[in-house]
């Protein structure tokens, strides 16, 4: 079945799309690029890189811009999964949802409403096997927004590996956050994956930061041989 | 341990993690152990050991399961406890000689719970999520325990510990199958029947 991956650039949609290459045809990402920060349904930092990230991986990009307005959003979303169709012929969606029920109904809605198929592989996956398995399998994530306490702006960059997890392993405990970022706790950002032939190389970047909450502007980045 | 049965239409899909995988989790912290099988092969699973058996659901657009209902059927002559999700659901009624009908829900809904039943706290309502294109008309004789504005949300077989939901219990109504994981664990599904 050739499917079209949503992907905002973060550790979920391409540990999704990782997933599905090994039982269907990926034949295309689709990014939904919002201008409102808050967006409810798409995730915003750095959804520019993932042009970079798509050249890395060698698959085509269908891109859509969004007001970011809850529900309008959702025409914007049909207009570009309907454009995928279009152009590489695709029969189902694969999403990197992970328990938001808000995210899953709505894109599930726009795939009926297409007559599309919708796949979620990472649903209710148990948290901390699945930040093990990323770990693990080579994907390069860093942190790429946060918003939440205890997160210091020295989590801006940072690689999601062992004593990454560690730590947010005791943040969750203490403070109530999740494991993966599933409540917007943090945002984060694929520099390699196993599907990547060229790992991504930051050459430039701001940090933006106070109260808890910031993000890292990614200025400027290339590809690099693996 | 727990059988559960992956209703999605081939074995080892990308709709396994989704509709199984959730379930197998909820089994687990439960305390029980699980094995799985594909309903193509469910006329062949073995059921050694075996204390419930739960069907798991499928995506939206994934109705081969209502094919597969004869391979399925055989799994219901054991005399174990068993729960029908979703797709689960629609093959228990198909394989009792009930029927479906299209009917959609999609995201939380309101699920009714009508007459006592022991995979509900109590009767009342409570939100829960929804995720089909088809609706059960159950067997005459079975009891509905549940209702949604759309359609039947929970039967239960007159006589025998045959559940099913419409609602996907994985999501945000883990005690539906933590208290079907308990019943099948205590074996005293005989005092379970309420009429």
């Amino acid at each position: 079945m050739r499917l079209g991956v949503l992907c905002s650039g973060g550790k979920d949609s391409w540990y999704a799309c990782h997933l599905a290459m090994q039982k269907e045809e990926v034949s295309c990402l689709i990014t939904i690029r919002s201008k409102n920060e808050e967006s409810y349904l798409f995730h915003t930092p750095n959804t520019h890189l993932v042009p970079l990230q798509a050249e890395a991986a060698g698959l085509p990009l269908v891109t859509a811009e969004t007001e970011g307005i809850e529900e309008a959003e959702l025409a914007d979303l049909e207009r570009a999964v309907s454009l995928a169709r279009e152009h590489y012929g695709i029969e189902g969606i694969v999403t990197g949802a992970l328990q938001s029920v808000y995210q899953a109904t709505r894109i599930q809605r726009v795939c009926r409403a297409l007559g599309l198929w919708c796949f979620n592989p990472l649903w209710y996956t148990e948290p901390d096997r699945y930040l093990q398995t990323l770990i693990r399998e080579g994907f390069v994530v860093v942190v790429s927004g946060v918003a939440s306490e205890p997160f210091t702006d020295d989590w801006l960059g940072k690689q999601i590996d062992e004593p990454a997890l560690a730590d947010l392993r005791r943040y969750a405990a203490r403070y109530r956050i999740t494991l993966t970022g599933e409540g917007g706790e943090y945002e984060t950002l694929v520099l390699d994956a196993p599907v990547f032939g060229k790992r991504i190389v930051i050459e430039e970047a701001e940090k933006e930061y106070a109260g808890f909450r910031g993000t890292l502007r990614v200025r400027s980045a290339r590809l690099e041989a693996k | 341990m727990i059988l559960l049965v992956d209703l999605c239409s081939r074995p080892g899909s990308l709709s396994r993690d989704e509709f199984v995988g959730p379930v197998a989790r909820i089994v687990e912290r439960a305390g029980a152990a699980w094995r799985e099988v594909h309903c193509s092969e469910a006329d062949r699973a073995d059921l050694t050991g075996i204390r419930g058996i739960i069907l798991c659901g499928t995506a939206l657009q994934d109705n081969v399961f209502s094919e597969q209902v004869a391979r399925v059927a055989p799994l219901f002559e054991a005399g174990l406890p068993v729960l029908g999700i979703c797709a689960g659901m629609q093959a228990l009624c198909l394989a009792f000689g009930g029927s479906i009908r299209p009917a959609c829900e999609i995201g939380m809904i309101k699920v009714r719970a009508v007459v006592p039943d022991p995979l509900f706290e109590s009767t009342g309502e409570f939100e829960a999520f929804g995720l089909h294109s088809f609706a059960c008309e159950p067997p005459r004789e079975w009891i509905v325990t549940a209702v949604s504005d759309v359609c039947v949300q929970a039967v239960r077989h007159p006589d025998r510990p045959i559940y099913g939901v419409m609602f996907h219990p994985e999501v945000r109504n883990d005690p539906v199958v933590e208290r079907f994981c308990a019943l099948c664990r205590d074996g005293d599904n005989e005092g379970l029947t309420y009429r």
